[in-house]
């Protein structure tokens, strides 16, 4: 069999194999890093909320191999879930780290950051910004929903920033989009070699969007600019790879329901106990946590559409 | 003349100390059992406390007819939607709202005096406890409804959004409103009012709150009265529903103060 063959024969057990769950005793990840294209290596997270069983890895990382080094995106939840993908890594590659991108400022993409070496931490500098002002309350939160999985970590902000558009880094030809919408700075990594999509949070698959930092029109315009890419396979920040443009138009469907549902309601003159009733609709009934998304984000994305009426 | 209010346990412990008699616990017990003991369906260990501090001696129902509507699970424990509907006893003028897990725990009072007997509002939670709803019927009984909401915490002891930034004080007490025909032939209200609703448990940041608020038709009748207290969220905002014919039509005059003496005064329109 040639290396190629064998890759895709890896690939294609991989894909059959359902995500290991993790051991809370021996606070093991148990994580498994999965080759989707040459070179190119994601570790899922299962689709739901963090909490002590699940160590808070309800995240998908990645990494990528490049000639002369590897390019890790996001770190996780936890000091921890840092050092296991860390030996992960070491496990694929004996090359060094080259880069570590955190593509938001939301906890369980950069609280791994302790474990990678300092000068390779990289993010926009609103991220950065992001880190630096709710890093803290972040990780005491995560403290209180995973418990001693969170043990000893602490909040590292990266020192470099991280400039848009193509570039090689470790003999790796990528390029990053700066977008927004699920957060002020969302980065995308495209990995032009295999064809790879690194969405981060712009993209959620079979697991409802988070929204406590979102401005609804600034992602549908960030799902525009993704859905442009002619790409082979895109990595969501939640829920499974995909080969296909399905999990940009399930997250934007569902945006815009969202959005559409939150406007009318304050429209209507509907108090929030009201918009907390809303009927999920079909389309979205199936998808993880969905229940519990959307009344998260009336609390969110409420009060400012309401305002708006009350000022029309 | 009353026994002091021991509770249960130290009673428990000075009985195995000293070995009283069993008449003289009996005799304790019934002293200091509530005249209509109920049990409370919220299963809360405070509302022997919520009951004494709210409605002392009287009687005391629970009853579903009194509607509290929270989301299970607060997501924001310095907003936490609640609608206290009374609508479905026939008469329920005067209403008062209490957290039992508070450090405040009265949140607000309301009489509906032409308006319907409901109210939308949002309350700061400490931490997760039962939020209730209590009405004085005319035969002098309290009906009480309620629901636990689930809270991370925080809500009451950390300073408001506004403490920390100038804005308010610009726009202290303005007030930004509307009114809907419902389909009833009534109206609905809904209106915000920018305040910090600053509880006073914050380090440093003294008590400030809205405590007086009432909706006038333009005829100058009051259709309804709210006295907000401290755990009521920042920049309050109320829906207030209407029956048909309760207001004489068109606009609403809002008026009321807070506890400063800054005075609250506008119009509310279609
Ligand atoms: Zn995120």
């Amino acid at each position: 069999m040639t290396p190629r063959l064998l890759a895709h024969a890896l690939l294609s057990l991989a894909l059959l194999l359902p995500a290991l769950p993790a051991h809370p005793n021996d606070f093991d990840y148990r994580l498994a890093p999965r080759m989707i294209a040459e070179g190119v290596y994601v570790l899922i997270g299962t689709t739901e909320d963090f909490s002590f069983a699940n160590g808070g890895n309800i995240v998908n990382s990645g990494f990528i191999v490049g000639p002369a080094g590897v390019i890790v995106i996001d770190t996780g939840p936890s000091r921890r879930y840092g050092e296991q993908l860390l030996a992960t890594i070491a496990t694929v590659t004996d090359r060094p780290i080259a880069l570590t991108i955190n593509t938001h400022h939301h906890p369980d993409h950069f609280l791994g950051n302790q474990a990678f070496p300092a000068d390779t931490l990289t993010a926009t500098p609103e991220t950065i910004r992001g880190i630096q002002s709710e890093g803290e309350d972040f990780n005491n939160n995560m403290y209180r929903l995973n418990g001693d999985w969170m043990l000893g970590t602490e909040v590292v902000v990266p020192g470099k920033t991280l400039a848009a558009g193509r570039t090689t880094i470790a003999g790796r030809a990528l390029e990053f989009l700066h977008l927004a919408g699920h957060t002020a700075s969302d980065l995308v990594v495209i990995d032009h070699d295999s064809g790879t999509v690194f969405a981060a949070d712009l993209v959620f698959w079979q697991r409802a969007p988070t929204t406590p930092h979102a401005d609804i029109p600034r992602w549908l315009a960030a799902l525009d600019r993704l859905a442009a890419i002619p790409a082979q396979r895109w990595v969501p920040g939640h829920g499974e790879v995909s080969g296909d443009r399905s999990p940009i138009r399930q997250t934007r469907a569902y945006l815009e329901w969202l959005a559409d549902t939150i406007t009318r309601g304050a429209e209507a003159g509907l108090d929030m106990t009201e918009m907390l009733e809303t009927p999920i609709p079909a389309a979205f009934a199936d998808l993880s946590l969905v229940a519990d998304e959307f009344r998260r984000s009336v609390t969110h994305l409420y009060p400012a559409a309401e305002q708006a009426a009350l000022e029309r | 003349m009353r026994r002091p209010n021991l509770p249960l346990l130290s009673l428990a412990l000075l009985a195995g100390l000293a070995p009283a008699s069993a008449a003289d616990l009996q005799h304790t017990a019934a002293l200091q059992a509530p005249p209509h003991p109920i049990v409370d369906p919220l299963g809360s260990p405070r509302w022997d406390d919520m009951r004494k501090l709210f409605f002392g001696d009287a009687p005391v129902v629970f009853d579903e007819r009194v509607r509290v509507t929270a989301p299970r699970i607060a997501e924001d424990s310095m907003n936490v939607p609640v609608t206290v509907d009374a609508s479905a006893l026939g008469d329920a003028r005067s209403v008062v709202v209490f957290a039992d897990f508070n450090p405040i725990v009265k949140v607000l009072e309301f009489q509906a005096a032409h308006a319907r007997p409901s109210l939308g509002f949002r309350l700061k939670l400490q931490q997760s406890s039962p939020v209730r709803a209590a009405v004085l019927g005319s035969d002098g009984t309290w009906r009480v409804g309620g629901t636990w909401i689930t809270a991370t915490g925080g809500g009451c002891t950390l300073p408001s959004a506004g403490s920390s930034s100038p804005e308010w004080q610009e726009r202290l007490n303005q007030v930004s409103g509307r009114i809907w025909s419902r389909v009833d032939g009534g109206e609905r209200v809904r209106m915000r009012i920018i305040h910090p609703m600053d509880t006073g448990l914050a380090a440093g940041i003294p008590v400030f709150h809205i405590d007086e608020l009432a909706l006038a038709d333009d005829s100058g009748r009051t259709v309804m009265h709210i006295r907000p207290y401290e755990p009521v969220a920042e920049n309050p905002s109320f829906t207030i529903d209407l029956p048909p014919g309760a207001a004489s039509g068109g606009k609403l005059h809002v008026t009321g103060r807070d506890n400063n003496g800054n005075r609250i005064d506008a119009w509310v329109t279609p």
